[in-house]
C-alpha cells in the first residue's frame, strides 16, 4: 500500500532557514528508507501559499493556506509500506515528528 | 445454559481469529462463524461432535468457499484455492492444533492506537467475546445502532488504512499492550462502576475483562508485569462483588462490608500474582493499585487494613502519575492514617482541580464530619449529592446526610 506522510509543525521554527543538523538528519531518513520513499518535498511556508475555489462557475483566488492553523503543512513524503504499522514506523522516524506531527493517509486506489 | 451456548462463549473468539487469519476479511469471518453456529444448533440436536471446534471452524470454511466462489473477482478465487487446500490436506475434523489460535493478533488489531477508543472496545467484545451489537449497546446503555455504526467504523478503518493482523514487533509491545491493557480495564470498569443499568450484564463485562487479561497472561510469550498486575487487580475488586451492594441495590462501605462473603480464591490468587510481580518488576501504576487492594483485601477486619502502607503507596503512584485524582486517594489514606486533621489541608489544595468531581466533595464532607464540623460537613454532602449520578452512591449520600441532620454520630468512618 501507499502512504501519504504529511509533516505538520510550527513553520515559525524555520523563519530563518533550515537548521543544518536537521537537513543532515532529513537526508538520513531519506537514506534509511530510499527504497520505500517514492516522493516528497519541503513546501515553501503559508506566507506564499494561494487558495483557489470555483463557485457557480467562477473562481475565485485568496491569499494565504486553505485553514489558519497553529501547525502547518510544512512538507511531506509519498511512501510504499506493507501496512499502516509500517507506515507509523517511518513516520516517527521523520524530525519533524518531534517538533510537530505527521499525518499517515492511505492513498486510494481506483480499480 | 445449554451446551451450545458453553461452547459459544468459550469458542467464538478462537475460532474467529483462526478465520480472520484464513480469510483477511472480519466481515466475511463474522458472517460464516454465525452461519456455522446457526446449522450447529439443528445438527447438534442429535449430539455435538467430538470436536465441537473443528467442527465449527471446518464448517464457517466451506460456507466461506460457496460464498467467495459467488463472487468474481480473481484474488478472492486465489483465497479460495488456498482454503480448499487446507480443507483438502488437513484431518482437522478430529484435530485441535488445526484450529490455529490466532487471539493474540486479534486482540492487538482490535486494540489498535490508529481506531477510537469507545470502537477498540465494541470490536473486543463482539470479536473476541463474541458479545452481540445488542449486548454491547444494552451493557453500554447506548442505542445498538451507534455500537453498530463505531463496528462499522472500525473494520472500514481496518482495511482501508491497512492496519495489520499481526502482534506488534517487540520495539513496539510494549507501547501496544498499554493500549490493550486499558481496553480491558475499561470494560472491567463499565462493569463494575455499575453506574446505572441491568447487574447481571456488568457483571459479564466484569468477567470478560478478566477472561481477556487471562487470554492475554497465557498467550504473550513474556511475562509482563503490568498485565499480571492488572489481572491482580481486577481479582481482587471483583472478588468483593457480592458484598459491595446490598439486596436493595444501597452500596456498602468497604469498612462495613461482610468480609466472609468475599471471594477468598479469587483474593489467593490476586495477592500471589501480586507478590511475583513486585519480586519481579518492573513496577507500574497497575502494580501499585494492585498492591492497594491486595492490603485492603488482606485485612481480616477493616479496623486492621494497614492505612500507612496503603498511604505510602498512593504517594508511590502520585510519583508515577500525577492526577488529582490519585492525590485525592492518597489524602483519603492518610486521613485514616494519620487522622482526618492531616488529610483536610490536602483536600483542601485540591478543589480547584476537582470543583465537579461529586468524590472530592463526599471526602470533604467526611473529613468534615469526623471532624465534627457538622453545618460544613452538611452543606459539602449535598454538594456532593447534586453531582453524583450512580443511584448507589446517591443513596448512600442520602443516608449519611440524613444521619447528620438527626445529630447521628456517624460512628463509621472509611471509603
Amino acid at each position: 500500500m501507499q502512504y501519504l506522510l504529511l509533516i505538520y509543525e510550527n513553520e515559525k521554527r524555520f523563519a530563518a532557514g533550515y537548521d543544518p543538523a536537521e537537513m543532515k538528519e532529513y537526508m538520513a531518513f531519506g537514506e534509511t528508507y530510499g527504497k520505500a520513499i517514492k516522493g516528497g518535498n519541503a513546501l515553501r511556508a503559508t506566507t506564499t501559499a494561494t487558495t483557489v475555489r470555483v463557485r457557480d462557475g467562477k473562481r475565485l483566488t485568496t491569499d494565504g493556506p486553505f485553514a489558519e492553523t497553529k501547525e502547518q503543512l510544512g512538507g511531506f513524503y509519498l511512501v510504499e509500506a506493507n501496512n499502516l504499522d509500517d507506515a507509523i514506523e517511518m513516520a516517527g522516524k521523520i524530525p519533524g515528528a518531534r517538533f510537530g506531527c505527521v499525518e499517515v493517509r492511505p492513498i486510494e486506489t481506483f480499480s | 445454559m445449554s451446551e451450545l451456548e458453553d461452547v459459544f462463549r468459550m469458542e467464538w473468539g478462537r475460532i474467529l481469529s483462526a478465520l480472520i487469519q484464513t480469510l483477511g476479511d472480519f466481515d466475511l469471518a463474522e458472517e460464516v462463524l454465525q452461519e456455522a453456529f446457526s446449522s450447529a444448533v439443528v445438527q447438534w440436536a442429535r449430539g455435538a461432535p467430538r470436536n465441537p471446534r473443528a467442527w465449527l471452524y471446518a464448517t464457517a470454511k466451506h460456507r466461506a468457499i460457496d460464498i467467495i466462489r459467488r463472487r468474481t473477482n480473481f484474488a478472492e478465487k486465489q483465497t479460495e484455492l488456498v482454503i480448499r487446500e487446507e480443507c483438502r490436506t488437513g484431518n482437522f475434523i478430529e484435530e485441535d492444533s488445526a484450529v490455529p489460535d490466532e487471539r493474540l493478533r486479534l486482540i492487538f488489531t482490535c486494540c489498535h492506537p490508529a481506531l477510537p477508543a469507545e470502537a477498540q472496545v465494541a470490536l473486543t467484545l463482539r470479536t473476541l467475546c463474541g458479545l452481540t451489537t445488542e449486548e454491547i449497546a444494552h451493557a453500554f446503555l447506548l442505542p445498538t445502532a451507534t455500537i453498530a455504526q463505531r463496528l462499522v467504523r472500525a473494520k472500514t478503518k481496518i482495511r482501508k488504512a491497512g492496519i495489520p493482523y499481526r502482534v506488534p514487533s517487540a520495539p513496539d509491545v510494549s507501547e501496544r499492550l498499554s493500549v490493550v491493557m486499558a481496553v480491558v480495564y475499561l470494560v472491567f470498569n463499565e462493569g463494575y462502576s455499575a453506574a446505572l443499568g441491568d447487574t447481571l450484564v456488568r457483571h459479564e463485562l466484569c468477567a470478560e475483562a478478566i477472561r481477556l487479561a487471562r487470554l492475554l497472561h497465557a498467550l504473550l510469550p513474556e511475562p509482563e508485569s503490568e498485565l499480571d498486575a492488572l489481572l491482580a487487580l481486577m481479582l481482587l475488586h471483583d472478588s468483593r462483588r457480592s458484598a459491595r451492594v446490598q439486596a436493595n441495590g444501597e452500596l456498602v462501605l468497604l469498612a462495613e462490608q461482610d468480609r466472609t462473603r468475599w471471594n477468598r480464591a479469587q483474593i489467593d490468587e490476586g495477592c500471589a500474582l501480586v507478590q511475583s510481580v513486585f519480586q519481579r518488576g518492573p513496577i507500574g501504576p497497575y502494580a501499585i493499585e494492585a498492591a492497594i487492594a491486595a492490603l485492603h483485601a488482606s485485612a481480616p477486619r477493616a479496623e486492621e487494613t494497614d492505612w500507612r502502607q496503603i498511604s505510602a503507596l498512593y504517594g508511590r503512584l502520585f510519583a508515577l502519575h500525577r492526577s488529582p485524582v490519585v492525590a485525592l486517594n492518597h489524602a483519603v489514606a492518610l486521613s485514616m492514617a494519620e487522622g482526618a486533621e492531616a488529610a483536610l489541608p490536602l483536600v483542601d489544595a485540591l478543589r480547584s482541580s476537582l470543583e465537579d468531581y461529586h468524590l472530592w466533595h463526599a471526602t470533604h464532607a467526611d473529613l468534615l464530619r469526623r471532624l465534627g464540623r457538622t453545618a460544613e460537613a452538611i452543606t459539602a454532602y449535598q454538594r456532593a449529592l447534586e453531582l453524583a449520578q450512580n443511584e448507589v452512591e446517591r443513596k448512600f449520600l442520602s443516608r449519611r446526610l440524613e444521619e447528620l441532620a438527626s445529630g447521628g454520630s456517624g460512628l463509621h468512618t472509611g471509603s
